[in-house]
């Protein structure tokens, strides 16, 4: 549990967290637009500043009490920059041995060396100096340097901000999995709304140097007004596994057969589109935009669209921005599915709270691998 | 000593060479905490201290060679301190004048560069070592001083190079006494005033095939120790 209230002031910006308490296991994204500081939260959190006021404690240990601060050598945490912040001229080996000579004993244990270096996919680098790896590779070392400091905190800030698009792809899907196995506390900054979506167990919004609200990933995302969707409107994330891809090249996504109502929906997706080889019955996640779903009253019948999910209304909020609507759909298994439709469709589809509906899903995106 | 059939003194030569090796080792170990200690600091004090460690630079050397003449005076508070610590000896007119006006004189040009070069560290490397446990010394040695190396190649070399070549300080502070404190330029001079232009060609020309060694060899290491940024 991290539990405080931080003052940082760096040049002109003043960070004053506000009064802030979280549980620290899991995926916690710090969230908010460039300027909002989320860099200077995590600076502030890590202790590399010597300017840090105010209160913070994590679980019954205190890291800051006034001016007074545990330094960041005691503060067991592994830290992942925007760039990777390598020793130059060094080798990648002797960049690692640097985390790995100075863990101190009490603290030496977890996976090995090669395990970390194997799984971060640098096994091949060590003798490599790092002035010649590319971007990518340079955050792996990063990455597999700061799971060697065996923190029992991982604070990264926008890691994959520096690279492009294909290393941001197959870094992100590390990150995820190696955050997953290994269960260590991490905090995650960044300014895409994908990455909360596939990292995040809760999320910490700020604006303007303050903290606006805490709040799980469920809570982010069925809110029309969350920050998180100030670029593409309403997300659903929904959870869910996935089957054998058919003779069609079409690949299903199911309900768990662990809830209440296993043959709540099926949604058909296009192979095509998801470049790895999912595995079969591996639970995975949907990324479904609002935008992208439309609502019919009955089961449409001579359509292209293939998805068409069976669902009942819960509620509808109206966008003040857009003066579009939020149609809040709930599925058979529980879950819930955002529609944004127009005013005008609201009211002549005469939808009421209760009413059965299928939501006719245009696209969505796998989030998993 | 004959070289071409001219006699040549090598006690000049290898005092200068002394005076400059002692006055560097000594600057760089005070020096560097002066230079760590002005790139920390965010207060205005900076500014007088900054000016105050430049000042070398600017004042005549006869200006600052009266001053330390006054101040280390074998009557002075300077050598009555000194005494009580176990130092008997004299502070002017000797050799130990010369380091102590060297090392005055030459501050600037080593902490100049080494604090410039501790402003320009990547800040990001050194906040990676202080997360993987190193401390401030522990860092300082195997983080900072070797992204900032070509600041201290620079430093030391200017350093050097600027107390071989020092002139008005040393006869101040040292005087002009033979096989003491008689350094290469004060012993140049002293042969253009006898019209030994003999002698004073070859120290000359010694002095100038030195210096661009030195240049050369600066400017070869430097480019050796470039860093790569990515």
């Amino acid at each position: 549990m991290f539990k405080g209230n931080l003052q940082l002031k760096l040049g002109n910006f003043m960070l004053d967290s506000g009064a802030f308490q979280f549980e620290s296991a899991g995926v916690t994204v710090l969230f908010g637009r460039s300027g909002s500081g989320k860099s200077t939260l995590l600076r502030a959190l890590s202790g590399l500043d010597r300017g840090t006021r105010g209160q913070l404690q994590l679980g019954d240990e205190t890291w800051q009490a006034g001016k007074k601060a545990l330094p960041v050598e005691a503060r067991d945490i592994g830290f992942v920059f925007q760039t990777a912040a390598l020793l130059p001229g060094k080798t990648v080996q002797s960049n690692l041995n640097y985390a790995t000579q100075r863990v101190p004993k009490s603290r030496a244990q977890g996976p090995s060396f090669e395990e970390i270096t194997q799984r971060v996919g640098i096994t091949h680098l060590l003798n490599r100096s790092v002035d010649n790896l590319s971007g990518g590779e340079r955050q792996r070392v990063a990455i597999a340097r700061a799971l060697l400091t065996r923190p029992r905190v991982l604070m990264m800030d926008e890691p994959l901000s520096a690279l492009d698009w294909r290393a941001k792809t197959e870094l992100l899907a590390l990150i995820e999995s190696v955050i997953a196995d290994y269960q260590i506390p991490t905090l995650y900054i960044t300014h895409a709304p994908i990455e909360v979506e596939r990292l995040a167990h809760r999320v910490v919004f700020m604006a303007e140097g303050r903290i606006t609200s805490i709040e799980t990933l469920a809570e982010a995302t069925t809110r029309i007004d969350s920050p998180l969707f100030t670029e593409e409107g309403p997300v659903s994330v929904l959870h869910g596994q996935l089957g054998a891809v058919d003779e069609d090249g079409l690949l299903p996504f199911t309900a768990n057969p662990s809830s209440q109502n296993a043959e709540a929906f099926t949604f058909w997706l296009n192979r095509a589109e998801h470049t790895t080889s999912p595995i079969k019955n591996s639970p995975a996640r949907l990324r479904i935009l609002a935008r992208d779903v439309a609502l019919a009253r009955e089961r449409v019948e001579g359509i292209s669209m293939l998805n068409q999910i069976p669902a009942t209304v819960a509620r509808i909020e109206s966008e003040t921005k857009s003066h579009r609507q939020a149609v809040f759909l709930t599925l058979h298994d529980g879950q819930t599915l955002i529609a944004e439709i127009s005013h005008r469709s609201v009211h002549s589809m005469n939808l009421t709270q209760g009413q059965s509906v299928f939501a006719l899903v245009k696209t969505a995106a796998l989030l998993d691998n | 000593m004959q070289i071409f059939g001219y006699p040549l003194d090598l006690d000049p030569i290898l005092l200068t060479l002394e005076v400059a090796g002692i006055t560097t080792v000594v600057l760089l170990i005070i020096g560097t905490p002066i230079a760590w200690a002005l790139s920390q600091m965010r207060s205005r004090a900076r500014i007088f201290l900054e000016a105050l460690v430049a000042l070398p630079l600017v004042l005549p050397p006869t200006v600052l060679g009266f001053y330390l003449i006054i101040a280390l005076n074998p009557n002075g508070e300077i050598a009555h301190l000194l005494k009580y610590v176990g130092y008997d000896g004299q502070l002017t007119f000797n050799k130990m004048g010369l380091i102590i006006g060297s090392v005055i004189y030459s501050l600037p040009f080593t902490v100049q560069p080494i604090m410039a070069a501790f402003e320009a560290l990547p800040t990001q490397i050194v906040d990676a070592a202080r997360t993987m446990r190193a401390s401030f010394l522990d860092r300082f040695f195997t983080v900072i001083v070797p992204l900032a190396r070509q600041g201290f190649l620079v430093g030391s070399v200017l350093t050097f190079a600027h107390t071989v070549g020092e002139f008005g300080v040393v006869l101040m502070v040292g005087g002009n006494i033979e096989g003491q404190t008689r350094t290469v330029s004060i012993a140049i001079f002293d042969h253009v005033e006898s019209f030994e232009y003999a002698e004073a060609h070859m120290l000359s020309i010694i002095m100038v095939i030195f210096s661009m060694f030195v240049l050369m060899f600066v400017y070869a290491l430097n480019r050796k120790l470039q860093i790569k940024q990515a």
